[in-house]
């Protein structure tokens, strides 16, 4: 059995301290963090965009990723998607008692190397240990601040009609890797969380365009939820294909086991975004260039029929609504 | 992805559209039994692809939407029991009993799992041997060989903590129940693919020579309902009502011999009480003497407090086809998928779950 965290490792003891200095620190030093000071102090000018995300998946470690990768991607997209460039992250454990040292380090230099690849720092930290059954093995909380610059203003309510809708790739890859590891619902699915950071993703699409109007990473309620959300948000209707949205023939086919639908499931490395309709190739050409959007296609555009609501065009020919999801998503029975 | 894909063929699907149209000349009434099919339904716009000479009606068809209020209760009281671990399906959940729902039990403290299926429950009952594990045991003829089987391993495994539950429904006397009620007139049934490929196509000859109704068993897919659709189309122009399989990948005439001959050593049919349709004889399946022993409800002794209805709640007319899920008052108001008056609004096969949440659009 390997080292396990105690109770003391909280309690701002030697032992606390060791946990920092063995654990912590060394993967995410940088030279604001290493002041172990009471905050982060830098400098900052311009207009500033701030978020903050807690993170409770389980398990915490899943095909494609982890709970601490998940952390840092989450915070640093959600920057990204207001059109801000995420700079500086602050990292908050909360640890059951029992944790597995070793998971922790795992964990902890997952969410480095994902810093690194997204460019971000982490400048500030916090640890707390509970009692065994106050949380589940681990819980993150993640704060971000990045800049907005030029005159970007990206906004779910922007979309206008005429604008058309891309989504980054395939949907619900992240969700469907969870579940496929979930206790009492174990299956093999040859598909693996899509988290990852999409800054340099929106980087490359804000460089080739000004006129994108609305960024969204469809997470929990998947693609459904960031549709409809922009459909109320802007007061337009948005019509899509369902021939065009890419899914995993993995992720298909678990859905259509567990009576599914790709649409609701939840996403952590994708996005969708509303471009004027002049510079939408331009904005889909950037994309497709980047490792997170090679799969990007456009797969509806906004109208000023149905407004407030999402239909979608199926590819048997007919047309439905696509409804915000509602309440928890369970297996059917029969 | 195959088995998928060519029965989703935009190409496919518009040929067979063309075909209904053209053959189609006298109005005909077409009932799905089943919610699975309701939902493929909705979810794929059918109903827009078909001429107005034919109407679609949904039927009980969703094993959570007919079980009664006082089923529901039952299972609720059980779970209030100490050292009880209820395991069940997710449907199950949120449907509103007379007074509380499962998930409202849970999170007053009760232990409710939701398990995948009967082998989960099965192991939840080997790893928790100081608890009563009961299993709800909902479903049609597709949920029963399950139950059968888990109860024939627990007496096997000499399992002295598994119990069942056991609310399990028949389909072929709630059919012939509404057909006796004579409240709509139905031309033809889109019979259930899943239920049939277990029981076969003998309990549906007597629908089409006693009430002169055309059935055809459908798949799932789009193609599937379409053909289905086509062939039930031609049968009543034809004026030749018959038993027809359109879905032969999945269903054989005589059934599913085994699964058939494990529901017949474990179960005993029974009466059972459906929601909009009553107590219907010779319609559930209780288990046998040998398996008393496995029996939820002679095990435990819960007092039920009266069962009552939602006031203004219709899923008892939805059920039989009296009135589509939009002729409800509450539908899309009082009752939503977050705030379900009645069970049809719960289940991801109920039919007004399924309006709700695809409702046709003209876009």
């Amino acid at each position: 059995m390997g080292e396990k965290i105690l109770l003391a490792h909280g309690s701002g003891s030697r032992l606390s301290h060791d946990l920092i200095d063995r654990i912590l620190a060394p993967p995410l030093n940088n030279p604001i963090l290493s002041r172990m000071d009471d905050s982060a102090v830098f400098e900052l000018s311009g207009k500033v965009a701030f978020t903050t995300d807690s993170y409770v998946v389980s398990p915490i470690f899943f095909p494609g990723g982890d709970i601490g990768r998940l952390a840092v991607c989450g915070t640093v997209n959600d920057l990204s998607m207001s059109g801000a460039r995420p700079l500086y992250i602050s990292l908050a454990l909360i640890i059951e008692e029992g944790l597995e040292l070793e998971d922790l380090r795992r964990v902890v230099e997952s969410v480095a190397e994902t810093a690194a690849e997204a460019g971000v720092i982490i400048v500030t930290g916090d640890t707390k240990v509970v009692n065994r059954g106050q949380a589940d093995r681990l819980f993150i909380n993640t704060a971000g601040i990045g800049l907005i610059e030029g005159e970007a203003d990206i906004s779910g309510s922007n979309a206008r009609p005429g604008d058309r809708i891309i989504l980054s790739g395939g949907i619900g890859e992240h969700g469907m890797a969870v579940m496929s590891k979930r206790e009492g619902l174990q299956f093999n699915l040859p598909v693996t969380s899509d988290c990852a950071p999409l800054n340099h993703l929106t980087a490359a699409m804000l460089a080739a365009s000004r006129r994108i109007h609305s960024l969204r990473d469809p997470t929990r309620g998947g693609l459904a939820s960031t549709l409809n959300e922009f459909a109320r948000q802007s007061g337009v209707g948005i019509t899509i294909e369902e021939a065009k949205i890419p899914v995993h023939d993995g992720v298909r086919g678990a859905c259509e086991l567990l009576g599914l639908d790709p649409l609701y499931i939840a996403n952590e490395g994708k996005l969708v975004a509303v471009v004027d309709p002049e510079d939408a190739d331009i904005v889909l050409a950037a994309m497709k260039k980047n490792r997170y959007g090679v799969q990007a296609a456009i797969i509806g555009e906004v109208t000023t029929e149905h407004k407030g609501r999402v239909v979608m065009k199926t590819r048997i020919g007919s047309s439905r609504i696509v409804d915000m999801p509602a309440g928890e998503i369970l297996p059917r029975i029969c | 992805m195959r088995f998928i894909d060519e029965f989703r063929n935009a190409e496919l699907v518009r040929r067979l559209a063309d075909k209904i149209a053209r053959v189609s000349t006298r109005p005909s009434r077409l009932m799905e039994f089943c919610g699975g099919h309701t939902v493929a339904i909705m979810r794929n716009g059918i109903r827009q692809l078909l001429p107005p000479t034919i109407e679609m009606l949904s039927g009980p068809g969703c094993p959570v939407c007919v079980t009664a209020n006082s089923d529901i209760d039952e299972a609720i009281a059980l779970a209030g029991l100490p050292d009880v671990i209820i395991t069940t399906f997710g449907d199950m959940l949120k449907v509103p009993g007379s007074y509380s729902s499962l998930q409202k039990a849970r999170a007053e403290g009760s232990d409710i799992r939701i398990v995948y299926s009967t082998q989960d429950a099965l192991q939840v009952a080997r790893d928790n041997p100081q608890q009563s594990i009961i299993f709800i045991g909902v479903g049609f003829e597709t949920t029963a060989p399950t139950v059968a089987m888990a109860v024939v391993q627990a007496e096997k495994e000499d399992l002295r903590n598994f119990y069942v539950l056991c609310q399990l429904k028949t389909t072929p006397p709630a059919m012939r129940a509404l057909l006796d009620l004579g409240e709509i007139k139905i031309n033809g049934i889109i019979c259930p693919g899943h239920v049939t490929t277990i029981i076969g196509t003998g309990p549906y000859q007597a629908y089409a020579r006693d009430y002169g109704v055309a059935c055809v068993v459908a798949g799932f897919e789009p193609v599937d309902i379409l053909q289905a659709v086509e062939m039930l189309v031609q049968q009543i122009e034809r004026g030749d009502p018959r038993v027809e399989i359109a879905y032969t990948r999945g269903v054989r005439p005589g059934g599913n011999l085994k699964a058939l001959e494990l529901m017949h050593n474990v179960f005993d049919t029974a009466g059972a009480s459906w929601r909009g349709l009553g107590e219907i004889p010779c319609s559930g399946l209780k288990l046998k003497m040998k398996y008393a022993r496995f029996d939820a409800g002679r095990a435990f002794d819960v007092v039920l407090p009266p069962a009552r209805e939602a006031p203004g709640c219709r899923c008892g007319e939805v059920l039989r086809g009296v009135i589509a899920p939009t002729g409800c008052k509450l539908f899309r108001k009082a009752c939503s998928p977050e705030n379900p008056i009645g069970p049809c609004m719960v289940s991801s096969e109920g039919s007004c779950a399924a309006y709700y949440q695809y409702g046709e659009s003209d876009g």
